[in-house]
C-alpha cells in the first residue's frame, strides 16, 4: 500500500467525523434564519468549543483504554474556581488563569495516580473522584454567581479581524500546544500502546505507567481549559450537577462519534473535536427547524443511540464468532 | 496483594460458609460496626432499634436497585441507565395510576415493565450488537430522559402514587418491620437463589470470568447477558416505584442520587468491577454501609458539598484497602 492509503486508513474515523460535521453544519446554516454569517458561526463555535475541550480530555484517557467519568466535574469545579480567581488587574487575572489550569492538572493527576498507582478500575475511581470534585465545586459556589475579567472573556469569545471566532483559534492553539506534542512524544506512544495491548507494551519495555499518568493529567488540564471557557461565556460560576454530568456523557458521545475506540489505542483528539462539534450541531438542528425545545433531550438521546449502534456494522465482517468476545 | 488473589483462588474450592469469609465482606461489615460506633458518639438514639430499622428501610430502596446492578457487574458490564430507569419506573407507575381503578391495579407492573423495556434495549445493544455497556446504557439513559421530559413537559408530574405503592414502601405487614425491608429481603433471597442454585447464576459467573470460554462450553451467553440487563432495568424501575410510594409522587431527577451509590455499594461489597467474582452478602454490606454513611453525614449536619467529598473519599479509600487489581505481571 502507498503511504497515503495507510494515512487514510488511520484517519478514517477522524475524516468521517469531519464529514458528518460539515454535512450537519451545512444543513444547520442553510436553514438558519440568519444564514451563514459570522455571527451564526461565532455562536455555534462558542457552544461547540466547550464540548470540544471536554471531549479532547476524554480522548486522552480513552486512548489508554480507560475512561474518565469525572471530566464533567473537573469542568464544573474549574468553572467555579475561575469565577473567583480570574478577575482584577492583568497580573491577577493571569495568576487566576494559571491557578485554574493548575487545579485541572492536579485533579487529572489525582485520577491518574489512583487509577495507575492505586490500581483501581477507572470507572469506579473516576466516579468517586468526580463526587469529590463536585463537592469542592459546591463549596466554592453554593449558589451560582461570581464574575470574570470581562475584557479577557470578550476577547476570547469574540471574533478576530471581525471574521474568525476567537474560541476556535484558542481551540487550535490548544491542539497545537497540548495534543500534537503529546501524541508525537514517547509518552504519547506509550499511552497508545498501553491502550492497544497493555501486556505487549509492558513486555516491550514501553513506559506505560508514565504514559497513562501523563494522559490522565493532561485530561484534567484540558477539562480545566473547558471550564475556563465556560466562565468566559457565562461570566459566572455555577456548580450544577446536571450540567457536569451532561458534559461527561456528551464527551463520551463525541469521542465515539469522532472514531476513537473505547477499547483504547485508536483514534485522535482531532476526531473527538469534530465529533463534539458535530454532536452540538445536531443538537441545535431542532432550533433551526422550529421544533419545541422540549424535544431536544430526546433528539440528542436518539442521535447518541444511533451513533453508538453504527459501530455494530463491524459485526457483519466478523467471520469467526469467537471474535465477538474480545 | 498476592494473598488476596490466593484467598480468592482457594475460596472457589471452599464450602460456602468459608467462602463467605471474603476479606472484602469482612472489611465492609467491620466498617459498618465502626460507623455505628462513631454515630453513637454523636447521638444516643443512634443505636436504638427504631433508628436502625428506619435506616434499614431507607437502605432497602438502594438495596433493590443495587441487586440489579450487581447482576450486571458480575457479568463484567455496567448499567449507567439506572437514574432514568428509576425515574421511568416511578413516573410510569404514577401515570398509570391516573387511569381509573384498572390503572391503579396495573400501576406497579406497568412501571416495572417500562424498566424491563429499557433493560432489554440495553441487553440487545450489549449482547447482540456488542456495544460497550457503558456507552449503550448512557445512550438509553439519555433517551429515557428525553422521553420523560417530553411526557412531563419538563416539570415534575402531578400524578400521585397509588395506595398499593405507598403500602409497599411505608406500610407494616408484620408489626415493626417495614414492608420495604421485607421486599428487599425477598428480592435478595431470590437473587441468592438465582446466583448460587441455578444454571443461570452459574452462567453469569462464567461469563463474568471469560465470556469466550462460557460460549464455547455451550452457554447462550448473549441471552444470559440480555436477561441480566432486563432484570437490572426491572429492578431499577421497581426501586423507582417504591421510592414514588415513599414520597407519594415521582420527580424529575429522583434517580440521579442512586447511580453512584448503587455502583459503590456493589463494589464496596467486594464484587469485582471486572466481573465474575462477588457475593450478595457483600452487596448487602455495601448497601448498609453507604446508607449509614449518608445518615451519619446528615446527622452531623454536614452540607451537601461536604457529603459529596466525604463520600467520594471513603469510596476511594475503601477500594484502595481491598479493591486493587493485581500488579502488572
Amino acid at each position: 500500500m502507498k503511504d497515503w492509503r495507510y494515512w487514510l486508513a488511520e484517519q478514517r474515523g477522524t475524516l468521517l467525523a469531519l464529514g458528518i460535521f460539515v454535512a450537519m453544519f451545512a444543513i444547520y446554516s442553510a436553514n438558519h434564519p440568519a444564514g451563514f454569517t459570522a455571527n451564526v458561526v461565532q455562536t455555534a463555535a462558542n457552544k461547540g468549543v466547550l464540548l470540544a475541550f471536554v471531549a479532547m480530555a476524554q480522548t486522552l484517557v480513552v486512548i489508554t483504554a480507560g475512561i474518565d467519568l469525572s471530566v464533567g466535574m473537573i469542568f464544573t469545579l474549574t468553572n467555579c474556581l475561575a469565577s473567583w480567581l480570574v478577575i482584577g488587574t492583568g497580573l491577577e487575572t493571569a495568576f487566576g488563569v494559571i491557578a485554574v489550569l493548575g487545579t485541572g492538572l492536579v485533579c487529572g493527576a489525582i485520577n491518574g495516580a489512583i487509577v495507575i498507582y492505586g490500581r483501581l478500575q477507572p470507572i469506579v475511581a473516576t466516579i468517586a473522584t468526580g463526587a469529590v470534585y463536585f463537592g469542592l465545586a459546591l463549596l466554592l459556589r453554593p449558589f451560582p454567581g461570581g464574575s470574570v475579567n470581562e475584557d479577557l472573556a470578550d476577547a476570547l469569545t469574540g471574533r478576530l479581524f471581525g471574521l474568525v471566532p476567537a474560541s476556535l483559534v484558542a481551540l487550535a492553539v490548544v491542539v497545537l500546544i497540548v495534543w500534537v506534542p503529546f501524541s508525537r512524544s514517547e509518552l504519547g506512544r506509550a499511552a497508545y500502546a498501553a491502550g492497544s495491548s497493555e501486556t505487549a507494551a509492558y513486555m516491550s519495555g514501553v513506559p506505560i505507567r508514565r504514559g497513562k499518568f501523563v494522559a490522565y493529567t493532561l485530561a484534567g488540564l484540558l477539562a480545566a481549559i473547558g471550564g475556563l471557557f465556560l466562565t468566559f461565556f457565562t461570566y459566572t460560576g455555577d456548580a450544577a450537577y446536571a450540567s457536569g454530568n451532561a458534559y461527561t456523557l456528551f464527551s463520551i458521545a463525541a469521542v465515539v462519534l469522532g472514531g476513537v475506540s473505547l477499547f483504547g489505542g485508536k483514534g485522535s483528539a482531532l476526531g473527538a473535536i469534530f465529533g463534539a462539534l458535530a454532536f452540538r450541531t445536531i443538537g441545535d438542528l431542532l432550533f433551526v427547524f422550529d421544533l419545541d425545545p422540549l424535544w431536544q433531550p430526546l433528539f440528542q438521546g436518539v442521535i447518541l443511540l444511533i451513533a453508538v449502534s453504527l459501530g455494530a456494522f463491524a459485526l457483519f465482517r466478523v467471520r469467526n464468532r469467537l471474535e465477538w468476545f474480545l | 496483594m498476592s494473598d488476596t488473589t490466593l484467598i480468592g483462588g482457594i475460596a472457589g474450592r471452599m464450602p460456602k460458609f468459608l467462602r463467605r469469609a471474603d476479606p472484602a465482606v469482612v472489611t465492609a461489615f467491620a466498617c459498618i460496626v465502626l460507623l455505628l460506633l462513631v454515630g453513637s458518639l454523636y447521638s444516643r438514639s443512634f443505636l436504638s432499634p427504631e433508628y436502625l430499622l428506619q435506616q434499614l428501610k431507607v437502605a432497602s430502596f438502594l438495596g433493590v436497585i443495587a441487586t440489579g446492578m450487581m447482576l450486571v457487574i458480575l457479568l463484567g458490564q455496567i448499567d449507567l441507565s439506572v437514574p432514568w430507569s428509576v425515574a421511568v419506573g416511578a413516573m410510569m407507575a404514577c401515570a398509570a395510576a391516573a387511569y381509573g381503578p384498572l390503572g391503579s391495579v396495573l400501576a406497579i407492573p406497568f412501571g416495572i415493565v417500562c424498566g424491563i423495556a429499557i433493560g432489554v434495549v440495553n441487553g440487545i445493544g450489549v449482547a447482540y450488537l456488542r456495544i460497550p455497556s457503558m456507552i449503550i446504557t448512557l445512550a438509553t439513559n439519555a433517551v429515557a430522559q428525553g422521553l420523560m421530559v417530553v411526557y412531563t413537559g419538563g416539570f415534575s408530574p402531578q400524578d400521585s402514587a397509588t395506595p398499593a405503592m405507598r403500602y409497599l414502601a411505608t406500610g407494616f405487614a408484620i408489626p415493626a418491620v417495614p414492608n420495604a425491608v421485607i421486599i428487599w429481603a425477598l428480592i435478595g433471597a431470590a437473587m441468592v437463589f438465582l446466583l448460587t442454585r441455578t444454571g443461570f447464576g452459574r452462567a453469569v459467573y462464567g461469563i463474568g470470568n471469560r465470556e469466550r470460554a462460557a460460549y464455547l462450553s455451550g452457554i447462550d451467553t448473549r441471552r444470559v447477558v440480555m436477561v441480566a440487563f432486563a432484570v437490572s432495568g426491572g429492578l431499577s424501575a421497581f426501586g423507582g416505584v417504591l421510592l414514588a410510594g415513599y414520597a407519594s409522587k415521582a420527580a424529575q431527577s429522583m434517580g440521579d442520587a442512586y447511580l453512584l451509590p448503587s455502583i459503590a455499594a456493589v463494589v464496596l461489597g467486594g464484587t469485582s468491577i471486572l466481573g465474575g467474582r462477588g457475593s450478595y452478602l457483600g452487596t448487602v454490606a455495601g448497601v448498609i454501609l453507604i446508607t449509614l454513611l449518608q445518615s451519619i453525614l446528615s446527622v452531623m449536619q454536614m452540607p451537601e458539598a461536604g457529603r459529596q467529598i466525604v463520600y467520594g473519599v471513603v469510596i476511594v479509600v475503601m477500594l484502595l484497602l481491598y479493591g486493587r487489581a493485581p500488579a502488572s505481571r
